[in-house]
């Protein structure tokens, strides 16, 4: 056998993960890294550990994408998540592989985890135009007025994403926020964060604008409590905190008046309703004098 | 007025070229790498605190548009005099800076303070126009009692070379200003290379200027941290050489508090600590305020603060 017909074996190219902030990837600002193993305990990659600084700037690109984001009309928003849906199809087996590492399950079952999660994501995108009409409507009074209810967007939401369930539970729950016209800066599973921080790659694919979902890795703890405190917030979502830092983060969240939604354990798997949906609403009400009737019974 | 070693300079366009080429040139890559390295000094705690505290107050806060009302005037007059409303320990800013017709209301807004009113003039951006319109445009912001006026050098002269009437133009500017203090601003952004840069700072200093400005934050490129430590060797080397201390104003484009630090650890590693005080030195902004006034109460509350908590301008 000559040289060239010698079979080398392939060099492997690890992927570098990186968060997901303002629509680009950084590392940590903090330059720290933590190791991601499986759920045998062997090495899966170094996922970025971010620091309160890193928490601070995706509030910061959060709070930038907020205006145009909620100001995109339902309809418009709708068929950006949808979008997001099929590219996360194109990602099937990518997902899959990072799910079935993760959370230890076999390659079939993680395959109906994307499955779902997809359907999550479509699930949704169908809800940004009808959550309105759910929600709001024309409220009677005694008066010559039109009142009309509508729900807005709260703002900024922090969310701390499931812990287990790493892609359907973190889309669960990140998917309703933005739904709705917030924007949202999301600290992925600690212990898996993978699949998370490909979401972003997703996003940033997707015509989803940089800064409406903005996604850090590392130690739940260490970021939830300067988000939580932080007075640009508006909501924060303690799914993935556990019973005393929940408690710590609401006492810190209450101090500026944020609206925390509990932690409460969801069946991932089931119908998930409009809970989440309405988290993070604010219902605007509207006045508006119809002046005095006429005749016709009517001054409009 | 440059000093007794500057004096022949001046004597003629050739001979004040001659000087200004004579100038070292500026080594680019250096200077960039040297600007960048002082950029990454870390400012923490204590050291933070006094740094935020002394970028407030030297601030020229500014409002140069086209919409200005007196409102807007005496609303930003009282945000330079209480930066934050909910903090009386915040010191005030240095100087409110607006358009020539403005000067009368911010002076009403501001009697009885130390805040200063400044004032562009000499047809500010462009500065197109004859001298005498400009000397005009001065007169007036004076008599209408700013203490300190922005004007801006002829930058079509400057590029063809025509450094005299440059110098003979910020001459008569400084002889109308009286005892208001006058800030040259070069628009460094359209003076195409550093070593412009340097010459027109040498050129202000002899001219008289009490500021070298970097620019006026109409176009593209404004303060960057190398044009501005380029202009504060500038600064430096003119007192050692004359014994006049002249002050650096960077203006336009910074806006973030770690942005302001850095620019203030160019000048206490350049010029050193006497330009540490908004005798010396200044930031030409209005954002920036705020950011500075969030980080102020992040220091504070050990909470990330949020615009809902500042004035909005």
């Amino acid at each position: 056998m000559s040289e060239s017909e010698r079979q080398f074996e392939r060099l492997s190219v690890f992927k570098t993960y990186k968060l997901y902030v303002g629509g680009k990837f950084p590392r940590s600002e903090s330059g720290r890294v933590y190791e991601v193993s499986d759920s045998k305990g062997r090495w899966l990659a170094n996922a970025p550990q971010s620091s309160r600084k890193d928490a601070r700037d995706a509030v910061s690109a959060a709070r930038k994408a907020f205006g145009g984001w909620s100001g995109a009309t339902a309809y418009n928003r709708g068929q950006v998540l949808y979008r997001v849906a099929e590219m996360l199809e194109g990602r099937r087996e990518q997902f899959t592989a990072e799910v079935a590492a993760s959370e230890g399950i076999s390659k079939s079952k993680a395959a109906a985890v994307v499955s779902a999660t997809v359907d999550r994501w479509v699930w949704y995108a169908g809800w940004t135009d009808k959550i309105g009409q759910v929600t709001g409507g024309a409220n009677p009074v005694a008066g010559p007025f039109f009142n009309l209810s509508t729900p807005e967007p709260s703002g900024v939401v922090a969310v701390l994403a499931p812990q287990d369930s790493s892609f359907l539970g973190l889309v669960s729950v990140v998917a309703p926020v933005i739904a709705t016209g917030n924007t949202a800066v999301v600290i992925a599973s600690e212990s898996a964060p993978l699949p998370a921080l490909s979401l972003g790659e997703v996003l940033a694919t997707s015509d989803v604008p940089g800064g409406v979902v903005n996604i850090l890795s590392g130690r739940t703890a260490e970021l939830a409590a300067p988000l939580a405190s932080h007075q640009d917030v508006n909501g924060i979502d303690l799914y993935g905190a556990d019973e005393s830092l929940a408690k710590e983060l609401e006492i810190a969240a209450a101090d500026n008046l944020k609206r925390v939604l509990r932690p409460s354990p969801m069946d991932f798997s089931a119908a998930p309703g409009t809970d989440r949906l309405t988290a993070f609403l604010e219902t605007k009400t509207v006045w508006h004098p119809t002046g005095s009737l006429g005749a016709s019974g009517s001054g409009y | 007025m440059g000093g007794a070693p500057l004096a022949d300079v001046t004597s003629s366009d050739s001979s004040l070229r001659r000087f200004l080429h004579g100038l070292p040139g500026v080594d680019a890559v250096g200077l960039e790498a040297r600007a960048a390295s002082l950029g990454t000094r870390s400012i923490k705690t204590t050291a933070k605190a006094y740094a935020i505290d002394l970028a407030i107050s030297m601030i020229d806060l500014t409002t140069l548009e086209g919409a200005d009302t007196a409102g807007k005037v005496r609303s930003l007059a009282a945000k330079a005099l209480h930066p934050d409303p909910t903090d009386r320990t915040v010191p005030t800013t240095a100087a409110l800076c607006v358009y020539p017709d403005m000067v009368p209301t911010a002076v009403a807004s501001l009697a009885g303070s130390d805040v200063k009113v400044a004032s562009v003039a000499t047809a500010f951006p462009a500065g197109r126009a004859a001298l005498a319109v400009k000397l005009a445009d001065v007169r007036d912001a004076v008599a209408a009692g700013a203490d300190e006026i922005d004007m801006v050098i002829d930058r079509g002269a400057f590029l063809a070379g025509h450094y005299l009437k440059v110098y003979e133009e910020i001459v008569a500017v400084k002889a109308e200003c009286g005892a208001a203090r006058l800030k040259v601003i070069f628009e460094t952004g359209e003076l195409s290379t550093y070593d412009n840069i340097r010459r027109a700072s040498w050129l202000g200093m002899v001219a008289g200027a009490d500021f070298i400005k970097t620019s006026t934050g109409k176009v593209a490129v404004n303060a960057t941290p190398a044009n501005t430590l380029l202009m504060l060797e500038a600064v430096r080397d003119f007192r050692a050489q004359t014994g006049v201390q002249v002050g650096v104003k960077p203006a336009g484009g910074i806006r973030t508090s770690k942005d302001a630090i850095k620019f203030l650890v160019l000048v206490n590693e350049t010029a050193g600590e006497d330009w540490l005080d908004n005798h010396w030195f200044r930031f030409g902004a209005s954002s920036l305020l705020n950011d500075l006034l969030m980080q102020r109460q992040k220091l504070a509350t050990g909470r990330y603060s949020g615009p809902d908590y500042v004035t909005v301008d």
